[in-house]
């Protein structure tokens, strides 16, 4: 009993060891860098006026979250997050579907949807603004003449949205194919010997069984899409209130030098995607099939 | 053998040896040993080349200027410099910088105060407006290469004798609408450091500043209220050009060459560009000075001056190589060859400036009146968060505008401002 014993704690001190440079690396590249913005979030720190620097307990948050800046930031970035992520899932369900049934050429027509996931952002970004300039551009052209959607709020919010849909629609049809794959064929047949037409089939077999598949691909894409920075940048860099949090954090951290106020604004955007992860975690741990009967 | 040929044969000769010579510069410049490299950082120019080149041949070794050309837009050479400069990057000696940026880069401690000696030097037959850009708390920062005034160009076909208010503006605009004819006056009406310059030269004409003499606090109040009435009284008028709110400098001038307008307020490169590009407007192109409230106005002054990074490991050759590459010479190169005006009063009168800068006299004297931006490190911030909170000009609620100008200014001198 107690020759076990020591065999098990053995075993656990071994374990703990063979962990400890993970765990050690972790908390360098990671943990360390968190501290340390949240400790800078709590202080006045201009890299202009070094000797001004000094604790000032929540200020900083106060500051941010009274400012009319921040949140018309916040509001650009939930908006382009919950629409871009509605249509890229409708869009991804379709050419999963598509990629699923094809029988003939199937490698060619998963790596032609994928070739936009491919291309770098910033690169895209710059095909995307160019051709929605006035005269150089082929999108532009076919506005009226004079019209310069970029340079306009709601038009080039449109666009940027449009710009991140192309982009990563591919990579939510991949995640949602292989949750089709899952998906036993023979369900759909038990099914449709029950006269269970097409989408009658889709809604209640396909959707249901697919949901895990469906949380994670949302919960990847929202956390992408809530720190858009790279197409922004290139398209509008923030002009005309198109700025996301992650673009105003950037201008107030480089271009301000402000470790203080970027900070606060970094640890913001930490606890925000920190509550949509557990949000979306909670909703998969819920809906994975069978989970409610290990209950 | 003739004399000619033999000439020939020595040209051809001493050819491929300067060749051959300039290349040993060129490509010896990085591995030398005997002579120290100075990096020159500054803003593209197009002909800066020749003048770091005869610099380098006047420096006879010492040491040797390597130009390397930062972003074309302001925010990019910015964010570049102040980026490197707060890591304390020894790779960046000579720093060609904004005449905004002085007070930033002297209080942070990144650029060095100019010793004495060079200090006079740097001084010497300097105008005094392009003097006080580069210096900060009474020491000299930079040493003056260029300067710039904007101006009212006008076309004397359409408007005869020049307006010198603002609302004179605006009523030959209402003439010439009636009239159907071009009625459009450009100003840089866009969100970004233009719209700032034009609100800066407003309130001082209603007699106001944005920030006290100090830098430290806001003054604002009823001029920049005024200022604020006229700016969108003008933007909805029909002087406005209904894209005004994208208006920046080079978009202004495109539409004063377009024909579309009667005026532009811009900087003295417009010239230049109209006689090359439209004769036949040019022939009636003329310019005043800066329109103002009650009477002529005060020029926004521009420019751009050569610091030495204070992480520079030789100091010494980079005081050198500024003074020379800011010297009369120079800067006769940078007004003829890149339409820059000098900031040494004697080079207006050289013979060869005749040709491109007929408006020398009209600078010369603008630059009397003409105000500086405010002086405060933080200048950056305050002039995002002013081109932000006037833009569209035409959507101004003036009283509005001017408190929450004041609150978000008096936040950015704390540095607990956030930037949009």
């Amino acid at each position: 009993m107690t020759a076990k014993g020591d065999v098990k704690r053995a075993e656990r001190r071994l374990a703990l060891w063979l962990c400890a440079p993970a765990i050690i690396f972790m908390a360098l590249v990671a943990a360390w860098p968190i501290l340390y913005s949240v400790w800078l979030s709590f202080n006045r720190y201009d890299l202009r006026f070094p000797k001004d620097q000094a604790f000032v307990g929540l200020e900083n948050y106060i500051t941010v979250l009274t400012n009319e800046f921040w949140w018309t930031a916040f509001g650009v970035t939930v908006l382009i997050t919950v629409v871009s992520v509605a249509i890229e899932l409708v869009l991804g369900m379709g050419l999963a579907v598509v990629m699923h049934r094809t029988l003939v050429g199937r490698g060619l027509v998963r790596t032609v949807v994928l070739i936009p996931y491919g291309i770098v952002t910033v690169v895209a970004a710059f095909g995307w603004f160019y051709a929605w300039t006035p005269g150089t551009g082929w999108l532009a052209s076919l506005l009226p003449a004079g019209s310069a959607p970029l340079t306009e709020q709601w038009p080039a919010i449109g666009i940027i949205i449009l710009a991140e849909v192309w982009k990563t629609t591919p990579f939510m049809a991949l995640l949602l194919l292989a949750g089709l794959a899952l998906v036993p064929d023979e369900l759909h047949r038990a099914a449709a010997m029950d006269g269970a037409g097409r989408w009658k089939r889709f809604v209640s077999i396909t959707l249901p069984l697919m949901r895990p598949a469906i949380a994670v691909a949302l919960l990847f894409r929202t956390l992408d899409a809530f720190r858009i920075y790279d197409n922004i940048y290139v398209l509008t860099n923030g002009a005309q209130n198109t700025g996301s949090v992650s673009i105003i954090t950037y201008t107030n951290l480089v271009s301000g030098l402000n470790l203080g106020i970027g900070s606060t604004m970094s640890v913001l955007i930490f606890l925000t995607v920190a509550i949509i992860a557990f949000v979306f975690v909670k909703m998969l741990g819920t809906s994975t099939p069978g989970s409610e009967g290990r209950r | 053998m003739s004399n000619q040929q033999r000439s020939r044969t020595f040209r051809l000769v001493s050819g491929v040896v300067a060749v051959i010579g300039a290349a040993a510069v060129l490509t010896g410049c990085g591995s030398g040993t005997d002579g120290k490299v100075i990096n020159l950082y500054n803003a593209p120019q197009e002909n800066l080349g020749q003048i770091v080149e005869r610099c380098n041949e006047m420096a006879d070794g010492d040491y040797h200027i390597r130009l390397n050309t930062l972003p074309r837009d302001a925010d990019g050479q910015r964010e570049q410099m102040v980026r490197r400069l707060a890591a304390a990057d020894s790779g960046m000696d000579v720093l060609g910088i904004d005449v905004t940026w002085t007070a930033e880069l002297a209080s942070a401690d990144w650029i060095l105060p100019w010793p004495d000696d060079v200090r006079a030097k740097a001084e010497e037959g300097v105008l005094e407006a392009p003097l006080t850009t580069a210096t900060y708390e009474d020491e000299l920062y930079a040493a003056p290469y260029n300067t710039n005034v904007q101006l009212l160009w006008y076309r004397t076909d359409l408007m005869p004798e020049p307006a010198q208010t603002w609302d004179e503006l605006v009523a030959t605009a209402q003439r010439l609408e009636e009239e159907q004819k071009p009625h459009h006056v450009e100003v840089t009406g866009a969100q970004y450091e233009g719209l700032v310059v034009w609100f800066n030269s407003m309130v001082a004409a209603a007699g106001g500043a944005i920030l006290n003499k100090e830098g430290d606090a806001v003054e604002l109040g009823q001029p920049a209220v005024e200022a604020l009435e006229d700016m969108r009284d003008f933007a909805r008028s029909p002087a406005a050009n209904p894209s005004m709110s994208n208006t920046q400098e080079d978009q202004a001038r495109l539409a004063m060459e377009n024909g579309s307008s009667f005026a532009q307020i811009n900087w003295p490169f417009v010239y230049a560009s109209m006689v090359a590009n439209r004769p036949d407007i040019a022939e009636n192109f003329a310019w005043a000075p800066y329109p103002g409230i009650d009477g002529p106005g005060n020029a926004p002054l521009g420019g751009a001056n050569f610091a030495v990074s204070a992480f520079s490991e030789h100091p010494e050759e980079s005081f050198e190589a500024a003074l020379c590459l800011r010297d009369d010479e120079s800067q006769l190169m940078a007004a003829v060859n890149d339409g820059l005006p000098p900031t040494i009063e004697s080079v207006y009168a050289d013979e060869r400036m005749a040709d491109p800068y007929p408006m020398r006299d009209a600078i010369l004297e603008a630059l009397e009146t003409a105000v500086p931006r405010p002086v405060t490190p933080v200048y950056q911030n305050v002039s995002t968060v002013t081109s932000a909170l006037l833009s569209p000009p035409a959507d101004i609620d003036p009283i509005e505008a001017e408190r929450k100008l004041a609150s978000q200014l008096a936040d950015a001198l704390e540095s607990k401002g956030v930037l949009p």
